[in-house]
């Protein structure tokens, strides 16, 4: 599960107000290199929640990211690899993420998330 | 990628033996190919997009996507073995696809980052308005364009519904398909059937992009 995946899900959990980030708990860790496509950053990049990846990113063992980014660092190669790297080639193998509200984990396997809400959750 | 360059390699992804209580029919090749060609190159919502297919199954649509230059793809499935399977699938071509195991209803998204869902929603016959399940969520959580596949039978129903009460800005039929269902079921009577399917795009609204120019010729497969 690429980091990308993690910044678009969040706990749906009867009663949640807010849950999103779900936070990781990292087993194993990845990498698969894919070539780096300049456009697809940048038209990515407003969409990204940046705080929530980045603090993925370090939990993942990338401490590379800027605490905060704006467009303009868009225009350095540098971050844009950072970006990349961090977004697309960083894979949650096994583990598991957690609603930050209730705790519950939702394990994730062969780098599959298991979503699936118990009957009490919906 | 040439049209039958797709179909070829998505004709050697296992496909189910052995469905269970979902209604899984599998997309097969060449109404897989034939989706996905047509979104990539009438409407450029494949390329260098994030694509989401719900309702994956083995992966078949989830897999085209990825083959036709989809930058992210993600394939969504309540179903761990059909997962198993499109992951091994995924593997086979050397795909990289974000499997997640989940109810699409109970799904939690934030933000407007999927540009394009494609599905084969159940049709709806065994858990009735399971198609509209998805097409409902699919239109919450696609920023450009929903393809999916509908029985020919509910076509007025589902335009009507789409663009009243389900956010789509437009609902368009691109074309009409023939889909064999074989005997997977007890249910079914019959050794093979063949069903009628529209191949629809929607366009979610609050989006300016595209619109429907591009119109297949309707035919059977």
């Amino acid at each position: 599960m690429r980091l990308l995946t993690h910044n678009m899900l969040s706990s749906n959990i009867k009663g949640v107000a807010n849950g999103f980030p779900l936070r990781i708990e990292v087993e194993k860790v990845v990498e698969k290199k894919v070539d780096l496509n300049a456009d697809f950053l940048r038209n990515i990049f407003p969409k990204i929640e940046w705080k929530a990846f980045a603090e993925a990113a370090r939990t993942l063992g990338y401490a590379e990211l800027p605490e905060d980014a704006d467009s303009s660092f868009l225009d350095s190669d540098d971050f844009l690899d950072k970006f990349h790297h961090a977004l697309l080639e960083l894979h949650l193998e096994e583990g598991a993420l957690i609603c930050p509200e209730t705790g519950r984990r939702f394990p994730v396997n062969k780098g599959i998330p298991n979503m699936l809400l118990h009957e009490d959750e919906v | 990628m040439k049209l039958k360059q797709l179909e070829g390699l998505l004709g050697e992804l296992q496909q189910f033996s052995n469905p269970k209580e979902l209604e899984q029919y599998p997309t097969g090749p060449h109404i897989a190919s034939r989706m996905l060609f047509t979104a990539e190159n009438s409407f450029e919502d494949v390329s260098n997009k994030v694509v989401a297919d719900f309702g994956c199954g083995c992966g078949t649509l989830g897999a085209a996507a990825a083959l036709l230059g989809a930058e992210h793809v993600m394939g969504i499935d309540i179903d761990s073995q059909s997962l198993e399977l499109a992951s091994l699938n995924a593997e086979d071509l050397e795909l990289d696809i974000n499997f997640i195991q989940s109810d699409i209803k109970n799904l939690g998204w934030r933000g407007q980052i999927v540009d394009t869902v494609v599905m084969n929603p159940p049709f709806g016959t065994r858990k009735k308005g399971a198609d509209m399940d998805f097409l409902c969520v699919a239109l919450k959580v696609a920023s450009q364009a929903v393809y999916s596949l509908h029985k020919t039978s509910t076509r007025d129903h589902i335009k009507r519904v789409a663009l009243r009460d389900l956010n789509a800005s437009s609902a368009e039929v691109l074309c009409e398909l023939r889909f064999d269902v074989p005997q997977l079921y007890k249910f079914h009577k019959k050794k093979e059937v063949d069903i009628a399917v529209d191949l629809w795009r929607f366009v979610p609204k609050g989006n300016q992009g595209k619109g429907t120019e591009h119109h297949l010729k309707s035919g059977t497969s």
